[in-house]
């Protein structure tokens, strides 16, 4: 296979990997601080991008045509109100939880996710058809041999690379970040040492929710099209991601969301049968790795062992 | 007393007498019914509806024709675009005996679900709507016809205008449902026909996102025109992401399944010059469709045809003019109906094969010019003033 090819597939790779990375960092944030799994975060994904893509239409109604403005318009109506409505679930749905079995978390953001699906698909005008999603980054390209460098591709994989870092830096530079550790690591002793523990979890859930609506943006800026299914099967990825890598641990799961990605190019491109295995093969191949790795590549430093 | 009894027998022999005058002047006619099955009610009613309302329109201009032989009546079912309720209507109208033949169903689904009904209790029917090749191809059964179609039909034609048009190699991406499968196999051996090369054939779930690392993996192997057998959604995803590849001097060959206003909705400029195919015309180009549309705008339907109604309509009329030939019976009627060759009709000729399908169904290609689907001999494309991606 030639250079050219193989720097193609790598590229789609990584764009792959940093969509499932930013979905599945979500995951483990709020596994860290809560130990619940949040199965509506993919869905926040979708209602982030249809934020995203309403006020883009907004914009252009009032006669706003500059591409950078809107752009940051998109980015801001989308992940403000994602980061809110993270919070508003967490402290709705989940906090009141926190005492009844973990299923049941997990059963009821399973319902307000296909709630927020749903709501999409009939609110949203015209919602069960595919939306296209405007061209707001330039699109210049250079050809290298078989490999098709856009310029927004390579912008948008450095600003997922950049959240992510940035991300990192708040953890683990930060007040907050050292907050929120806290409560991951032990929830009674954060308490005791004067953590706002119910201010720490919204505030968790909201940075999550702001990343879902991120990689919802990045989705529908990399595919040009969005639709209201888009967050389910992100979110079925994002979440095995998280669990490969070891849920509770950040690098566990931008490690995952990258050896997905990676897993199902190679599924499409070296396996010798049709490429409609290819979800077959990654899934198998997560399968295998958690018989072998049950708590995940990175685990949780602390994790409990009884 | 002897009063009573005369007038009571002036009263019986006017009795009887007006029964005589009715038995008389229906004598003139024999009355002889008709069916027809199609989604009256539902999400695909107006097809439904349109398709009733022109096998009605077949049988009220049969009923003013002083020649026909018999008066009609024709009994519509509503199959609800449902398999279950199809076969439970199915066999009403098969187990009547005084229908003698019958224009059924526009959904695939039901049409294929209700072969063994007929079959069974021997009703000769014609299809007017579904597409699905194994309605008459899956069993050799005498008493199943059809007007329209097939996907058969329609890869020919795409396979036949490609190759015309000098399209060599093709890479196919199909999904894998029984359509895009069907599609993908009809298509091939349509090609192969036509000596066109098949590069790569990649088989994607009905509802995937990301296909950069199949546009990939085809771009390596430089076709000249990716196949596409599947629907809008996905549709869309491939030739929008084609474009991020930079595959945009490969055509985009689709079928059936993205000719919708959403497949351009959804790309907008990127749409222009992708292909599709459908089997039938619009009404109006149907070879009898303007003497159509006039009779069938006079009877003051309150629905159109729609796409499928012309086809109703010639699935009927033969079905009267069989029974016209040879007389109210079941088995003649099926045994003209198989051995129909070269019939004029609204639609073009009918001829049906060994398996009662009409070989010369018609079937229309589509090009996106300037963000509208339009019929390709119309186009630009056609007429040579535009050249589609990758055209030599």
């Amino acid at each position: 296979m030639d250079l050219g090819l193989v720097a193609q597939y790598t590229m789609n790779g990584l764009m792959l990997g940093m969509m499932y990375a930013l979905v599945a960092v979500g995951f483990t944030l709020f596994f860290g601080v809560l130990d619940v799994i949040k199965f509506s975060h993919g869905d926040v994904l979708t209602v982030g991008a249809f934020t995203a893509l309403a006020s883009f239409i907004g914009l252009q109604s009032i006669g706003l045509t500059s591409d950078a403005v809107e752009l940051l318009a998109m980015l801001v109506a989308a992940i403000g109100a994602m980061a809110l409505l993270g919070a508003l679930i967490a402290r709705a749905f989940i906090l009141p939880l926190r005492s009844a079995p973990a299923l049941n978390t997990l059963l009821i953001t399973l319902m307000l996710g296909t709630v927020l699906r749903e709501a999409v698909r009939l609110f949203y005008p015209d919602g069960a058809n595919p939306k296209p999603f405007p061209r707001l980054l330039p699109a210049d390209s250079i050809n290298i041999g078989n490999f098709n460098l856009r310029l927004d591709n390579a912008i948008l994989l450095t600003a997922g690379a950049l959240v992510i870092v940035g991300l990192q830096l708040l953890l683990n530079r930060t007040k907050l970040g050292l907050a929120i550790r806290a409560v991951a690591q032990d929830e009674e002793t954060a308490k005791t040492m004067g953590v706002n523990f119910n201010a720490i979890v919204l505030i968790t859930f909201a940075i999550g929710s702001a990343l879902a609506a991120f990689a919802g943006l990045i989705n529908g800026l990399y595919y040009n099209e969005i639709n209201f299914g888009i967050g389910l099967y992100l979110g079925v990825v994002g979440f095995s991601a998280a669990i490969i890598g070891g849920l509770g641990s950040i690098y566990g799961a931008i490690l995952g969301g990258f050896l997905f990605a990676g897993l199902q190019t190679i599924g499409a491109v070296a396996l010798p049968f049709a490429s409609a295995y290819k979800d077959v093969f990654a899934f198998a191949v997560v399968i295998a790795l958690m018989a072998w790795r049950p708590t995940g590549l990175i685990p949780e430093k602390l994790s409990e062992r009884v | 007393m002897n009063r009573v009894l005369s007038l009571a027998a002036a009263f019986i022999c006017a009795g009887a007498l007006g029964v005589a005058g009715v038995v008389s002047s229906s004598h003139a006619k024999e009355k002889i019914k008709v069916g027809f099955i199609g989604p009256l009610t539902g999400g695909t009613s107006a097809n439904g509806l349109g398709g009733r309302n022109s096998a009605d329109l077949a049988v009220r201009l049969r009923n003013v024709d002083a020649k026909a032989r018999y008066e009609y009546e024709m009994v519509a079912l509503d199959d609800e675009c449902k398999p279950n309720v199809g076969v439970q209507q199915a066999t009403k109208l098969a187990t009547d005996k005084e229908i003698i033949s019958a224009a059924t169903h526009y959904c695939s689904a039901v049409a294929i679900a209700t072969v063994d009904v007929y079959h069974k209790f021997g009703l000769p029917v014609i299809v007017w709507g579904a597409v699905l090749p194994d309605i008459t191809y899956r069993n050799k059964y005498a008493e199943v016809h059809r007007v329209n179609g097939t996907m058969i039909n329609q890869n020919e034609r795409n396979a036949e205008l490609l190759s015309s048009l000098g399209y060599k190699t093709f890479a196919v991406i199909h999904d894998t449902t029984d359509y895009g499968k069907g599609h993908n196999k009809y298509f091939s051996e349509a090609l192969a026909k036509h000596g066109g090369k098949i590069v790569g054939t990649f088989g994607v779930t009905s509802d995937q996102q990301d296909f950069s690392a199949e546009l990939t993996q085809i771009k390596s192997l430089n076709p000249e025109a990716i196949y596409f057998g599947g629907l809008t959604p996905i549709g869309v995803r491939i030739r929008g992401q084609m474009d991020k590849l930079g595959l945009n001097s490969v055509l985009f060959d689709g079928t059936s399944g993205i000719k919708s206003d959403s497949y351009i909705d959804g790309l907008g400029t990127l749409a222009e010059g992708s292909l599709s195919f459908i089997e039938g015309a619009p009404t109006e180009r149907l070879p009898g469709g303007k003497f159509f549309l006039e009779k069938y705008n006079a009877q003051n339907y309150p629905n159109p045809p729609e796409a499928y109604g012309g086809f109703s309509f010639a699935a009927m009329n033969l079905i009267l003019d069989t029974i016209e030939e040879v007389g109210p019976d079941r088995k003649k009627v099926q045994a003209t109906l198989n051995k129909v060759k070269d019939r004029d009709s609204i639609v073009g000729k009918i001829t049906f094969d060994d398996h009662g399908q009409n070989t010369v169904a018609i079937i229309t290609a589509f090009v996106v010019q300037d963000g509208k689907w339009v019929v390709w001999e119309d186009s630009e494309y056609a007429s040579g003033k535009r050249k589609l991606p990758g055209q030599k």
